[in-house]
């Protein structure tokens, strides 16, 4: 049976776990319905064109995990940013584990997904935002959807700032052959309220996983959300990260996506601006070498006027690594005086690598700021002249070289741990010390 | 100390230096001057390990060992210092994480343990002070924006951090105004000793009114085609290459 059968004839054996009588229920039946219909994206689909699930789909994954694989906190802290206090809502093999998480009620909400979607006292707001931003067409999303029981679920009401950031982070621990995990994130944060979230999914073995993971976020008038995607697993590990924010006037919101290995990750990362005087920023940093893949999606729609987005991603690419930029910016009619900008700078650094990258435009206004660049280039050796000239080995000066180019990525990580964190992820992926504390 | 033999260097099959001869011993200065297109910078690149260009003849050896396959990093370990006369911007680098890596790099190589921080602050501030550089400059990326006179500043600073047995001064007077000229002149000129050695690369007089040199050689079309003492350079200037060139014909 292909991955597809599979999933579909599970969705019964769901279902008999889930109450149907909840209104998410419908929900689900049309997403499987769509999924059905339209099955896993192919090659011919100009979206997936550099793209393909082919190989994942025969793997025999498996759908429903086992109830309890415990992990202890020993072991796995150096996922986590130990350094500082965080709120924690961590996942091992797709079930939640309470040992390891710290969640809250304290003025915010800082809990479940599966709590959100069955207790009463959360209805109302399911009601209002679940499934409200995310595609109902796009069939990685609507798989999602169709499975979506578990994950993480944050409710900042307005004015409030939880005292700490929030990590989520989803653990596999290869007990399974072979798993498949879609979790699914709801974050909403109200009227000038504000969230720094930091996400990562992170394989412990060297088993295959696939991880279709859905968040939707909502942040509110003059809201402020900080997202950060840590992406740094093994080998067999792949990751299809759909996003979507719906922002409202005055907000800011900020997902940073910090890519240094997997076996393939996918990132749709799609914000909506319904309102005005908002700032939208999607920034990258991409790391690769052996045969990893990774492809970043970002879509940024306009939808009224006087708003910015801003996209910078780097990428560095060796080996045989292959990497994809696809930026797709709308510009409604309406939407006049747009600020919208976008960057994304490659270095190759092996004959053997590959970058395809591609912005794509649709401006229908006529009164707005658009630029996009798109460089592929290779370390400047005059530069690294200048470097060994003064003492600098020339892997040293490499390093430093590619450091630097991907730093002002890292100038707006406001959690100063975080930052050294990724430093550090950067130095580990270029191999090498640098001289000095990043 | 540094004894250049018959030296034949080209670029994609370019030859452009065809036999240079210069012995620089410790504790002189060496002016080289010449019109453009010459083979100065060449020169100084060569001495400086650059693998773009191909050393088809002749020899660079420092204190007796030939530097031929001996890569840059090692020859700046070695106490060979160029001060570029294009400095390269490199945004994201601070210029005190920069001197930190390379003073620990040289360290490293030596076989010591990296400069303790507290001593490292220490060494930049005094160095700062000397080329008469502002400490919030130190914390601006490499090069990045500074003005021409700033990045002639900055090199005699890392020149200052490093140390360098021969330090080669490629057109480190062009951008400058007279009084950044003097405060770079002062620097190299503290910083010399009897231990060392100082081949300033120029077209003008100017700087040698400040950094005195004991020997004056004049570059044209890859070779040395007249050396002398400092009243060489005011030669040049006032009667300008022309009648040096024609000699080289002869």
């Amino acid at each position: 049976m292909d991955l597809k059968d599979k999933l579909i004839s599970s969705f019964m054996a769901f279902e008999n776990n889930v109450d149907v009588e909840h209104p998410v229920h419908d929900v689900r039946t049309e997403a499987i319905k769509n999924f059905e219909h339209k099955g896993f994206p192919s090659k011919k689909e100009e979206a997936w064109k550099y793209t393909s699930l082919n190989s994942l789909q025969k793997i025999d994954f498996s759908i429903f995990p086992k109830q309890d694989n415990a992990i202890e906190y020993k072991d796995v802290k150096k996922y986590f940013i130990h350094e500082i206090d965080t709120y924690k809502i961590v996942f091992i093999d797709g079930v939640y584990s309470s040992h390891l998480s710290e969640t809250t009620h304290d003025g915010v909400d800082i809990c479940l997904m599966s709590s959100a979607l069955t207790k009463p006292m959360y209805k109302q707001i399911v009601d209002v935002y679940f499934n409200k931003v995310a595609s109902k067409d796009e069939s990685l999303t609507t798989l999602n959807t169709a499975f979506s029981r578990e994950g993480a679920y944050i409710y900042i009401p307005k004015n409030k700032m939880p005292k700490k950031p929030v990590e989520i982070l989803h653990f596999a621990t290869g007990n399974e052959a072979s798993i498949m995990l879609q979790p699914r994130n709801l974050i909403i944060v109200e009227e000038n309220a504000e969230v720094q979230i930091i996400e990562r999914h992170q394989s412990l073995t060297s088993n295959d996983v696939l991880t279709n993971a859905v968040t939707e976020i909502f942040a509110a008038e003059s809201a402020i959300v900080d997202y950060y995607k840590i992406q740094n697993d093994t080998a067999n590990a792949s990751l299809i990260d759909n996003t979507y924010v719906d922002q409202k006037s005055k907000s800011h919101v900020k997902v940073h996506t910090f890519s240094f290995g997997g076996k393939l990750t996918r990132n749709n990362l799609n914000f909506f601006q319904n309102g005005e005087y908002m700032d939208s920023t999607m920034k990258g940093v991409t790391i690769l070498g052996e045969k990893q893949h990774v492809d970043h999606h970002t879509l940024v729609h306009h939808i009224e006027p006087n708003c910015e987005s801003h996209q910078d991603y780097k990428g560095i690419y060796g080996d045989s690594s292959t990497g994809v930029f696809n930026g797709k910016i709308i510009v409604d009619k309406i939407a006049q005086k747009t600020n919208a900008f976008q960057k994304n700078n490659n270095i190759l650094i092996s004959d053997k690598a590959t970058i395809n990258t591609k912005p794509q435009l649709e401006i229908f206004a006529d009164d707005v700021k658009c630029s996009h660049g798109c460089t592929i280039g290779q370390l400047d050796e005059d530069a690294l002249f200048y470097m060994q000239s003064r003492g600098i080995p020339k892997k040293e000066a490499r390093a430093l070289l590619m450091y630097a180019f991907a730093n002002n990525v890292l100038e707006s990580v406001r959690i100063p741990e975080l930052k050294t964190r990724i430093n550090k992820l950067i130095a580990n992926k270029l191999g090498v010390n640098l001289g000095f504390d990043l | 100390m540094l004894i250049i033999k018959d030296l034949h260097a080209q670029v994609e099959d370019k030859e452009i230096l065809k036999g240079i001869n210069l012995e620089v011993k410790a504790g002189e200065v060496h002016a080289i001057m010449g019109p453009n297109g010459s083979g100065k910078s060449t020169l100084a690149s060569v001495i400086a390990g650059k693998e773009e260009f191909e050393v088809t003849k002749g020899s660079v050896s420092l204190e007796g060992e030939d530097l031929e396959e001996v890569s840059p990093e090692e020859r700046a370990h070695k106490g060979v210092f160029l001060s570029f006369q294009y400095p390269v911007e490199i945004p994201g680098v601070s210029v005190t994480n920069f001197m930190k890596t390379a003073i620990n790099e040289s360290r490293k190589a030596k076989g010591l343990e990296d400069m303790p921080a507290k001593d490292m602050l220490k060494l930049i501030r005094e160095k700062a002070e000397l080329l008469e550089i502002d400490r919030k400059f130190l914390s601006r990326s490499l090069n990045q924006g500074f003005s021409g006179g700033e990045k002639k500043r900055n090199e005699i600073f890392q020149m200052a951090m490093l140390e360098p047995k021969v330090a080669i001064l490629d057109e480190t007077d062009s951008g400058l105004d007279i009084d950044a000229l003097r405060i770079v002149a002062n620097g190299v000129n503290k910083l010399k000793s009897k231990d060392n050695a100082v081949i300033v690369i120029t077209h003008y007089q100017r700087l040698l009114d400040y950094i005195v040199p004991d020997f004056v050689h004049v570059i044209h079309n890859g070779k040395i085609v007249k050396s002398g003492t400092k009243e060489l350079a005011l030669e040049l200037e006032a009667k300008g290459y022309d009648w040096l060139k024609n000699e080289a014909v002869v």
